[in-house]
């Protein structure tokens, strides 16, 4: 029992970093309709800022480990914004299908960088945030685990109350449901495209960062397990529906751990293309999806 | 106000506009009137900057904004209710009349509005913390025009605002469009299908047949024009 408890809350820290890259997804989707693989990357990104960072400050202390993932949200943010307006908005009036095998180019591009810049042996990452392990009943608790779910919560509430309280988070809303309608409200809808992109990238840099705390050992394809499985939560809760990729996020990680520690352990790395498989088969709008109508 | 000149407008291959000219003065109310298909939402949409025009010009207070993207024309002072509502059916009421005074920073402008908008449409205010979507027709179309006023415009275009809407309610949203252009002066452009109902309310329109404009003339005048009232009043 007190191994399955444990079992749970590693599921649930690993989940909420799917979730926080879930997220970017489908906040992206969302405003553009299409798929930034890119994404996985920025991840990736995320804990190598957070590398660097925490090399040049040494130490590790709350409020060091706490700069260091600003440093790597507000470095990424800057990413994606880059990302966007170099690569994506040359490309908005064609096809889907160029913008998609766009983004896998970038995300190409990104991993190859990361090889040049930092090799491609896996690098210990830098202890910034403390971290203890402690024993409530039977059950050996990791500090880092509580440290990555508050951190997530947190995260999460702040993005619902952008997106939920605030005139930016409404027009993301507005452009998202018809970027004409937004227009004529005098809506920039380039600027809010690029807030879309900084925020999601922010929150994927995060989840690098906890990701790189939690299995301290870094490399520049990194990204791309998460972020598929991220991906698969995202379309499990629904594209597009926030709260949809945080559960679908949450979901994944405890099923993966759980099957992880079982004796179907070789199917650990299937999983989330099976969960794909299925939702695609027999629910496509995603959990908490709806099928939209299309407005005219 | 509002002055078009050889306006060519086209989508793709095809040319919906072959260079149309008109004009709308401060504080009157100008009805289009055309068939389907005959150009009429393309016209709005160019002059709003939702597409761009091929060739031609037009110009808001004696300013080109051919070339403008339509959140800049915004700023200028022109609203543009466009054809099928468009209201942000994923917010609430609430909501949406919030964006649409996206570029207004003073908070006490926002609330006389506000209540400016209430007061023409109180069915609004009942409604305040519904979800858009589930608005009936009518209300949707109040929704629109309010949301559009909350930008306090100058000028004003509407595009079939009578569209799938129940006869009584069509009679009390123009009964209000009148008087949102006589309390404010606002100057107001409108497309209709219900040339019957725009001819009366308008002082002057201009009849689009297939991308071209065939007639202008003051309103009493269309109304009683035979080729008029043959090809839009139903005989
Ligand atoms: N998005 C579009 N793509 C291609 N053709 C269009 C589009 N919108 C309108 N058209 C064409 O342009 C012409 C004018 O359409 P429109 O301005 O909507 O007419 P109206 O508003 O008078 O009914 C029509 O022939 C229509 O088929
Ligand atoms: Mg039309």
């Amino acid at each position: 029992m007190s191994e399955f408890i444990q079992q749970i809350i590693n599921g649930l820290s690993v989940g909420a970093m799917y979730a926080l890259i879930a997220i970017g997804y489908t906040l992206v989707y969302g405003v553009l309709r299409f798929i930034n693989f890119a994404h996985s990357d920025v991840f990736m990104v995320g804990s190598f800022v957070g590398f660097y960072s925490g090399k040049v400050l040494g130490g590790t202390s709350w409020a060091g480990g706490l700069g260091v993932m600003a440093a790597s949200m507000v470095g990424c943010a800057l990413l994606g914004i880059l990302i966007e307006r170099l690569a994506y908005k040359p490309l908005r009036s064609r096809s889907k299908l160029t913008v998609l095998i766009t983004a896998i180019g970038v995300s190409m591009l990104l991993q190859n960088v990361g090889q040049l810049v930092f090799g491609t042996n896996p690098q210990p990452f830098p202890d910034t945030l403390p971290a203890t392990t402690f024993q409530v009943g039977g059950v050996v608790v990791s500090s880092k685990d509580l440290v990555v779910l508050g951190f997530t919560l947190c995260l999460l509430g702040a993005l619902e109350y952008i997106v939920l309280k605030t005139k930016v988070g409404t027009a993301m809303r507005a452009v998202a449901f018809n970027p004409q309608a937004a227009s004529l409200m005098g809506i920039n809808i380039d600027w809010i495209i690029s807030f879309t992109f900084g925020l999601g990238s922010a929150l994927a840099a995060a989840g690098g960062f906890l990701w790189a705390y939690k299995f301290p050992r870094i490399e520049p394809f990194m990204g791309v397990a998460p972020g598929l499985t991220a991906f698969v939560a995202a379309v499990l809760g629904g594209i597009g529906n926030i709260t949809g990729a945080a559960l679908g996020g949450l979901l994944l990680g405890v099923i993966e751990t759980l099957v992880k520690g079982s004796r179907w352990s070789t199917w650990t790395e299937a999983i989330a293309f099976v969960l794909l498989i299925l939702i695609l088969l027999f629910k496509p709008a995603g959990l908490l999806g709806r099928v939209q109508a299309e407005k005219v | 106000m509002l002055e078009v000149v050889d306006l060519k407008v086209g989508y793709g291959a095809i040319e919906a506009l072959h260079g149309i000219s008109f004009s709308v003065k401060q504080g009157e109310i100008v009805t289009l009137i055309g068939a389907n298909g005959a150009g009429k939402s393309t016209t709005l949409r160019a002059v709003s900057g939702l597409i761009r025009a091929r060739s031609g010009q037009v110009m808001f207070h004696g300013r080109p904004i051919t070339s403008m993207p339509a959140h800049e024309i915004v700023k200028l002072g022109m609203a543009h209710v466009p054809e099928g509502r468009m209201v942000f059916a994923n917010l609430t009421v609430m909501e949406n009349l919030q964006m649409g005074a996206y570029l207004q920073k003073d908070k006490a402008v926002i609330a006389r509005e506000l209540e400016y908008v209430f007061s023409v449409f109180p069915r609004l205010k009942e409604r305040e913390k519904q979800i858009s979507g589930t608005l009936s027709g009518g209300e949707q179309q109040m929704l629109a025009i309010g949301r559009a006023l909350m930008s306090k415009p100058r000028f004003l275009m509407l595009d079939e605002p009578s569209l799938g809407i129940a006869p009584l309610l069509v009679k009390s949203i123009f009964e209000q469009i009148v008087k949102i252009n006589r309390d404010h002066g606002l100057t107001i452009l409108l497309v209709e299908q219900n040339a019957n109902l725009a001819l009366r309310v308008s002082a002057r329109g201009y009849v689009l047949e297939t991308g071209k404009i065939t007639l202008s003339d003051n309103s009493a005048a269309l109304l009683a024009n035979p080729k008029v009232r043959s090809a839009y009043l139903g005989g």
